[in-house]
């Protein structure tokens, strides 16, 4: 099974991202695809991308601000069907036809892994970027199990996975396809056989390794036609063996260490699998204010050694204001371990800051992973626009690494939290009565009362006194 | 429920239990990873190894080293923030292999369910306790008791609950529930109610403390019966050892009791498919969970598995107890106070004299010796026997393990024959003054004791306040010496143990002889010992740095001159 992912709903805006594409764009243009991988261990991940741009007047300033950008997270955001509708009202199609009529939210949420996202940002539309167009991507990734969903069996089908089968494409799209990896992975021979058979197929180096793809066009008549429907099917020829699956060059893993309710340590393990080559990891780290965090013992060591961190940024929080943020790049030798902990101190919150439902802890978002990971296989720069959409949502820019964003899992962590119950509440109104009473009383009995002298003052009434003692009239 | 409802599934039980069965001289590694793997499991191992302080005699065992296995289902489209965990403890011999092979079937189960909210880690531990030490500390990520171990690989966020299955013959007739962890630390009761509730349901037998619950409330031995249960529950807590791996669980703060299958041999036994269900029903609850279990009780005493005895009802008893001392310290003091005016201005008004004339200063000079002596004395008992142990085993012919609680029984014996003369220096006018002060602080020392432990470990301190009260209230030098002091030794922490153990096998129906008594009492204070290196359990420098020192000090007055 794929390691659990954390799963939230990610919104990427992303400003700076010019020089990225060359050519003019078509315009209001929809792509989908659908890319479907049979993992070797009886699994299988259908991913969708749906990719739309248009064109508009406001043309972005030169350079990017970076005053206003802005990285937010919702750890605690569980993705669910609330997510998927206003998701799926984005495409053009909405979802009745293309591929978007596979996305039946029964079976989209009977998988072991759910991932949802919305990328927007700005494409250049020629070589010196003086115009630009928008880009929205939605991509949508889901694992089917075989153990859960496939109760026990291997072999899938477009109906298996999904309970519908493709019929049309969406009268919008300008491209509209469905890719099944077929890469086998032994040597002797393909392992995979795929029904109907594709009419072509398509290589490409994606992630760093050599990738073969059956490719069914939706838009070519010819693939639909003869049975109005289409239903792919994947029939393993050998059933692959149930062992321990291969291992990336980088994965992470991130906990809460040490136990007690006043202090902790949170740990970052990164993986570098890879056999002999060190590479570059910028870690980012957001964590709230009432962990707070102790700099000086932040560690880093792989191997036993302490590592230094070529660059760290570091913004300590502000109290119900800002989160710290933890930014630092760090070398990773070759087929180590580095584990980056720090120390932090739970912060005793207000009472009224409490969440509904505080003896289950409070959410620690992801550390986010950027890396240029090193490919097995060079990869030659991509044609943007010829290329599949799965293949270039973030650029190759090195032929010999690929670049990679990995989320670690968000963490729990326990506050002191006081007794929320019935005894509690009776404490907090007692003392607030007991305030108010032993206030007011403290003020009535240390007050002390004097009986004010009436001023002898004034050239008004000094006047007039004289005049009425003048007439023999008592003075006022 | 559909647990084990097929027959495809009994007979991969069926098949497991009987490949577990066979004599297997150390965890079956290998087969173990094959199996959770093949049902769908992350799986993972984790080796340790420990050297003991000394060789442990009652496991037979001194240098320990073993392997973890354990098999992480993942929670689908959730984050792995949460997770429960099953863990059964394999001791060297094959005696929980039935409970391997439920654990099994119940992964396989479980595996194919979309329901599950939270991960559930399979745990199986090599060397019963000291594996699931080992695994606990090494996935909280700490080093308390100088366990080596290999990091994890594999984790599953903060674990909410844990339940601990024991099967220790192959037939089952009743499940016996163990909640008293180390430290006397209990689980919420709410956990103990939820399994009590799914027992009910499916129709087992629970028992607690091995004893069958009253069927029948209105009957005339039933007071009888709920306070035998009482005081074995009151001594294993007092006792301060994990009665079972979850007690190991607790100070990590994760719920967790221990599943005790025995045969008790009635005639009504169970297949494991019941115990199957009923695990799985409490899983499924826990799997609701959104907090941490804290509404219910952390504190209470258990007479029966559905009655409990809440803090606010048995607190005042100890706390009465403890007055005693209380009400004795200010008599003295207020006796010192007299005596410190002196003869002839005792007859005016204390009110007018100046409260502390220049002999009070001597008094609490004199104090100094008999408190350091008996701290030594403490601090002998506590670093001695086991930084002796090779020093006595060469001159004397013993083993290690004897020589620790030989060693320890002559420091013990040795502290009462101290002389602990040192009140010579006080002034002969008040020949009073020098013994009374001594037991004004012996007396705050013991309450301000036994009151933290009151307040941690319900049983243990009123133990020690039910018998040490009454005898440290009467200690005086003048009056029947011998007779005091035949008291005194018999509440001295030691002989309480003593009489705890003659106690403990009288209420399980199992009586000692002497001989044996001494035996166990040996095996008991080696035991201590033991669980304080290796788990961190407090009774044993407790006894030796706190209480034993204060007891001297009684002693010191008794015999005072």
């Amino acid at each position: 099974m794929a390691a659990a992912v954390p799963l939230f709903l990610l919104v990427l805006l992303l400003l700076g991202s010019g020089g990225w594409s060359q050519a003019e764009p078509p315009r209001d243009s929809l792509r989908e695809e659908l890319v479907i991988t049979p993992l070797p261990s009886g699994d299988v991940a259908a991913t969708f991308q749906f990719r739309t741009r248009w064109d508009l007047d406001l043309q972005r300033e030169k350079g990017t601000d970076h005053y206003f950008l802005r990285y937010a997270v919702l750890p605690r955001e569980v993705v669910c069907t609330e997510n998927l509708t206003p998701w799926k009202k984005l495409l053009p199609c909405s979802s009745k036809a293309g591929l978007s009529v596979l996305l039946k939210a029964d079976r989209l949420f009977h998988t072991s892994y759910h991932s949802q996202a919305v990328h927007i940002r700005p494409v250049c539309r020629n070589a010196r970027c003086t115009s630009v167009s928008w880009e929205l991507r939605q991509t949508l990734s889901v694992v089917f199990d075989a153990f859960v969903t496939g109760q026990g069996k291997k072999d899938w089908s477009l109906f298996r996975m999904f309970s519908r089968t493709l019929t049309e494409p969406c009268p919008l799209a300008s491209e509209s396809r469905v890719y099944v990896d077929i890469t086998s992975y032994s040597q002797d021979n393909e392992t995979l056989e795929v029904y109907p058979p594709p009419l072509a197929t398509y290589q490409d180096v994606i992630l760093g390794t050599r990738r073969t793809y059956a490719v069914y066009d939706l838009l070519d008549s010819a693939v639909i036609n003869n049975s109005r429907s289409l239903n792919l099917q994947l029939k393993w020829k050998r059933p692959p063996e149930s062992e321990a699956p291969p291992v990336p060059f980088l994965h992470a893993q991130r906990y809460v260490s040490g136990y007690g309710l006043q202090n902790g340590e949170l740990s970052t393990l990164l993986y570098n699998t890879h056999p002999y080559r060190a590479f570059p990891v910028l870690l980012l780290d957001t964590v709230p204010w009432y962990l707070r965090l102790y700099v000086h013992t932040l560690t880093i060591t792989s191997k036993g050694k302490e590592n230094k961190p070529s660059y760290i940024h570091y913004q300590p929080a502000q109290d119900r204001l800002q989160p710290h943020l933890l930014e630092m790049l760090i070398q990773l030798p070759a087929s180590s371990v580095t584990k980056v902990s720090i120390h932090f101190e739970r912060a005793l919150l207000k009472w009224t800051e409490y969440t509904p439902d505080p003896n289950h802890g409070f959410y620690v978002s992801p550390s986010v992973l950027s890396a240029l990971v090193p490919s097995v296989v060079a990869a030659k720069p991509v044609d943007w626009d010829e290329s599949p959409l799965f293949n270039t949502l973030f650029p190759v820019s090195d032929s010999s690494s690929h670049f990679v964003r990995l989320y670690t899992e968000p963490l729990l962590v326990n506050l002191p939290t006081p007794d929320f119950s019935m005894p509690y509440n009776v404490i907090c109104l007692t003392c607030t009565v007991v305030a108010v009473c032993y206030g007011s009383f403290y003020n009535l009995l240390t007050r002390t009362f004097r009986i004010e002298e009436p001023r002898t003052g004034g050239l008004a009434k000094r006047l007039a006194n004289l005049l009425r003692r003048a007439r023999g009239v008592p003075p006022l | 429920m559909g647990l084990l409802s097929d027959p495809v599934r009994r007979r991969a039980l069926a098949r497991l239990v009987l490949r577990l069965n066979a004599p297997l001289w150390s965890l079956p590694v290998a087969w173990l990873e094959r199996t959770m793997r093949s049902v769908g499991l992350e799986v993972y191992t984790q080796s340790f190894s420990r050297k003991l302080p000394f060789p442990d005699e009652t496991h037979e065992r001194y240098m320990v080293s073993g392997i973890n296995v354990y098999g992480i289902l993942r929670a689908p489209r959730a984050a792995s923030t949460e997770s429960l965990v099953l863990t059964v403890p394999c001791g060297p011999d094959s005696t929980n292999s039935q409970a391997v092979g439920l654990l099994l079937a119940l992964a396989a189960h479980f595996r194919g369910q979309i329901y599950w909210a939270k991960d559930i880690i399979f745990l199986v531990t090599e060397h019963d306790l000291l594996g699931t030490e080992a695994w606990l500390e090494a996935y909280h990520d700490v080093n308390v008791t100088g366990m080596q171990s290999s990091a994890l690989q594999g984790r599953a966020g903060a674990i909410q609950v844990a339940v601990a299955l024991e099967l220790s013959s192959d037939v089952v007739t009743s499940l016996d529930v163990a909640v008293e962890g180390l430290n006397g630390q209990l689980p919420n009761l709410d956990l103990l109610n939820l399994f009590q509730t799914f027992c009910q349901k499916g129709g087992l037998l629970c028992t607690l403390q091995g004893r069958l619950q009253p069927q029948d409330w209105t009957s005339v031995d039933r007071p009888l019966q709920s306070v035998q249960t009482l005081l074995l529950m009151v001594l294993q807590q007092a006792s301060g050892r994990p009665h079972g791996p979850h007690g190991l669980f607790l100070r990590y703060r994760v719920e967790a009791l221990t599943l005790r299958g025995i045969n008790s041999f009635r005639q009504y036994k169970y297949d494991l498919v019941a115990v199957g269900k009923a695990l799985e029903g409490v899983f499924r609850k826990l799997n609701h969970l959104l907090e941490r279990l804290h509404q219910s009780f952390f504190f209470y005493l258990l007479p029966a598995l559905s009655r409990f005895v809440s803090i606010g009802l048995y607190m005042p008893a100890a706390g009465f107890l403890l007055l005693v001392l209380g009400l004795k310290a200010l008599e003295l003091w207020m006796q010192l106070h007299e005596a410190g005016v002196g003869p002839e201005e005792a007859g005016r008004t204390s009110g007018s004299s100046p409260p502390f004339p220049p002999t009070q200063s001597v008094g609490l000079a004199s104090l100094v010796a008999p408190l350091l002596i008996s701290q030594a004395v403490g601090l002998a008992l506590y670093v001695l026997p086991v930084l002796g142990q090779h020093v006595a085993a060469q001159h004397f012919p013993v083993a290690e393990a004897e020589a620790v609680v030989l060693t320890l029984l002559a420091v013990y014996a040795a502290g009462l024959a101290l002389p602990h003369n040192t009140h010579r220096v006080v002034s002969a006018q008040v020949p009073d003054r020098g013994w009374m002060a001594l037991k004004l602080v012996a007396l705050i020392y013991l309450a301000l004791q036994l009151a933290c432990i009151t307040l941690t470990n319900f049983s243990l301190g009123f133990l020690l306040a039910a018998t040490m009260v009454p005898a440290a209230a009467l200690t005086k030098p003048s009056g029947p010496r011998p007779l005091c002091a035949a008291l005194l030794v018999l509440t001295s922490p030691a002989a309480v143990l003593l009489g705890s153990l003659f106690l403990w096998r009288e209420l399980q129906e199992a009586p000692l002889s002497l001989a044996e008594g001494w035996q166990l009492f040996l095996a008991a204070l080696a035991q201590g010992v033991l669980e304080h290196h290796v788990y961190g359990a407090l009774l044993f420098p407790l006894l030796a740095l706190g209480l034993y020192p204060c007891w001297l000090l009684f002693w010191n007055v008794l015999f005072w001159e």
